[in-house]
């Protein structure tokens, strides 16, 4: 369906990434959030609680981020479409959460505009450090899907995908900013509402003594009904079976994660959202994603003027990893070159898709600034030898 | 011959497929349940207005059992679930229903922030003194002198004193009873249900498996006459009076029913103080659903 024309902001905007995203929030229909303050992050919830109240719905300033992130999931369970917006230590508290969307799945946003880590770290300064935390940080086995945008107009676009993956796949998406790209102001195009595409709510069209809240119709992804309609479901964070209720056996468990798990892989390649550029016949491929894919555009233009062959392949998608492309991408390239705000995350990722058949190069940065193109293009010559 | 018939009244309310429960015997959660669904019985309260969210722990078991909208959420954070599902769906009677330990140990800066802001949640808080799904370890609650698994020597922490902490905070409906009080609960949740903002009802309840049992206190029955021995009734006590010692009296009541306006009345009148005509309110149906 089309998106909702009053919460679309429709012109040529002037705009920082942390702004983009909320007009994306609010094209994408999200009409509840709640926030904890945090830098660099809080421009977001700051335009959402000024734009809100004049398109219908609601900004909550909660105590905390244990209770921002749990906040907006009631209100998804009430109706709404929700999120929330932190930076890395606001995102570590967020972490059960994250868990609890998973296993629920409860469709929501979790916006993460990284700063340098760990700890209080660098507050106004950029990383991309929580790239693993996205995946991996809550306990127990689980699938989330993490956004990467590179401007300000990709925060608007890829929010509204992260809406749009949220409803379709009922599972919590990040959306993993960072410093710079939240602080950066450019140009932003934010299309007619008729040019928006929003997934609605997976909502259920069963009678209340049909629906079972947990079974599937074989996509993986079970259909949802809300709080008030009369179906009196019951939602925990215990493993359950298809009816909601509890179940301690090895084989629910078995059944149910697995179901968490497939539902995203067996639908990775619909998900996986790259930039590519020049990888037909390129002896070194650049991989990166974030700010950094805007510093390594520099250097491999730079390489490419001195006769290198270089590719591009940018991550928009980073979870789940497109690792089906980099596996075909290594039985040709040479070499890898992973530049990232971080000491060394997707370049693993990197490393095991290759299996061996390239060489993968991480260029690592502890963050606080971004790299200096020479860098990365030391790199690529080196790699193209 | 015929069939002896009979069904218990409260049944509609509950997921029978779902019994038996798991709480020991003696345990005074279910009777507290009873109790709630009794109130909402005499209420005569739309059931699909009703949405029930629990925490973690045995009284976060309810949600599992009622035969009503329910969530078990996570340890400490019934109450931030609870105040998005009300945000979103403002027609709906959200009551939060979880242990002490739940809401006013890991869930207690929710717990005075929520009342503080006077959400409009009926909140309903079984305390048993202790940490009872884990085996029985010291709570905020615990009354001095108190054994448990992690204060083997006796408690030493001074407790909470949960009815004096919510009206700080802000609630407009305070009350305390003990399971043994099960027409005086039943009331006192019904009128929760008559309030607007932030009501907080205290049960005191027996843990005959831990807590009665490991401060040599009796079993449930000897609890219930313990309570019916020393509960004291006293409405309008105030509640710097009302905190509890591990065998001394047990002040209960309704200790405050006052009114403020809640949390979305306070959000309207702003918004429309600021913004006028321009002030949208939140759609009922949020989400476009497909």
């Amino acid at each position: 369906m089309k998106a909702d024309p009053r919460g679309v902001l429709t012109g040529t905007h002037f705009l920082d990434g942390d702004h983009a995203c909320c007009e994306g929030a609010l094209a994408a229909g999200a009409r509840f959030a709640a926030g904890y303050p945090i830098t660099p992050s809080t421009e977001v919830v700051e335009r959402f609680a000024a734009r809100v109240p004049v398109v219908g719905g609601t900004f909550i300033q909660m105590e905390d981020e244990l209770a921002a992130s749990i906040t907006l999931q009631g209100a998804v369970w009430g109706g709404a479409k929700a999120f929330t917006v932190t930076s890395g230590p606001g995102f570590s508290l967020m972490m059960e959460h994250i868990g609890y969307a998973a296993m629920t799945e409860t469709p929501c946003v979790f916006v993460d505009v990284q700063r340098g880590g760990p700890s209080t770290g660098l507050p106004t300064l950029p990383a991309q450090a929580d790239m693993m935390q996205a995946r991996w940080g809550s306990h127990g086995d689980y699938e989330i899907i993490a956004l990467c945008p590179n401007s300000p107009q990709e925060c608007f676009d890829l929010t509204v995908a992260a809406f749009n993956f949220a409803e379709e796949f009922r599972v919590p998406v990040m959306l993993m900013m960072d410093e710079v790209v939240g602080h950066m102001t450019e140009k932003v195009v934010i299309p007619l509402s008729d040019a928006i595409e929003v997934v609605p709510r997976r909502h259920t069209r069963k009678a209340a003594d049909e629906y079972l809240p947990y079974s599937t119709n074989g996509d993986g992804v079970p259909e949802i009904a809300h709080a008030g309609e009369g179906y009196h479901f019951h939602v925990t964070g215990l493993t359950h079976d298809e009816r909601g209720y509890p179940n301690m056996t090895p084989q629910t468990q078995d059944k149910l994660i697995r179901r968490l798990q497939s539902k995203i892989h067996d639908a990775a390649d619909r998900i996986t959202l790259l930039e590519e550029d020049g990888l037909e016949g390129a002896d070194v491929i650049v991989v990166s994603y974030g700010i950094t894919s805007r510093v390594a555009q520099r250097a491999i233009e730079l390489a490419r003027e001195s006769g290198l062959r270089v590719g591009k392949l940018r991550l928009i998608t980073c979870w789940p990893f497109p690792e089906k492309r980099i596996r075909e991408l290594a039985a040709t390239a040479k070499a890898f070159v992973v530049p990232e705000l971080n000491l060394g995350q997707m370049v693993r990722e990197v490393e095991r898709a290759t299996a061996g058949k390239a060489k993968t190069i991480a260029i690592p940065h502890a963050g606080g600034s971004v790299h200096r193109p020479q860098d990365i293009l030391k790199a690529i010559v080196e790699a193209s030898r | 011959m015929s069939t002896l018939n009979i069904s218990n009244p409260v049944e509609p309310f509950l997921r029978t497929d779902r019994m038996p429960h798991i709480w020991c015997p003696g345990c005074g959660i279910g009777t507290t349940v009873n109790c709630f669904a009794r109130a909402l019985i005499e209420s005569k309260i739309d059931l699909q207005s009703v949405a029930l969210v629990s925490g973690i722990g045995c009284t976060g078991r309810v949600a599992g059992y009622v035969k009503l909208d329910s969530f078990h959420t996570t340890h400490g954070r019934a109450i931030p679930f609870a105040t998005g599902l009300k945000l979103a769906s403002p027609k709906l009677n959200v009551v939060v229903y979880s242990g002490d330990g739940d809401l006013s140990a890991i869930g207690g800066n929710h717990l005075i922030h929520a009342a503080r802001r006077n959400i409009d949640l009926k909140v309903i808080c079984v305390n048993n003194l202790i940490y009872a799904m884990t085996g029985g370890q010291t709570a905020p609650t615990t009354p001095g002198h108190a054994i448990t698994s992690t204060s083997p020597y006796g408690t030493y922490e001074p407790a909470f004193n949960l009815p004096h902490l919510v009206e700080a905070a802000g609630a407009v409906y305070v009350a305390r009873w003990t399971t043994f009080h099960v027409k005086q609960l039943a009331r006192s949740i019904g009128e929760a249900f008559q309030k607007k903002g932030f009501s907080f009802i205290e049960v005191i309840s027996p843990c005959p498996t831990l807590y009665q049992r490991r401060n040599r206190l009796g079993d449930g029955l000897d609890t219930m006459k313990y309570y019916k021995k020393k509960s004291k009734v006293r409405h309008g006590a105030p509640t710097s009076e009302v905190g509890l010692t591990m065998t001394g009296e047990i002040i209960v009541g309704k200790f405050v029913d006052r009114d403020r306006p809640d949390y979305q009345s306070l959000l309207h009148a702003q918004m429309v103080e600021s913004l006028g005509e321009r002030y949208v309110e939140p759609s009922e149906n949020l989400c476009n659903c497909s």
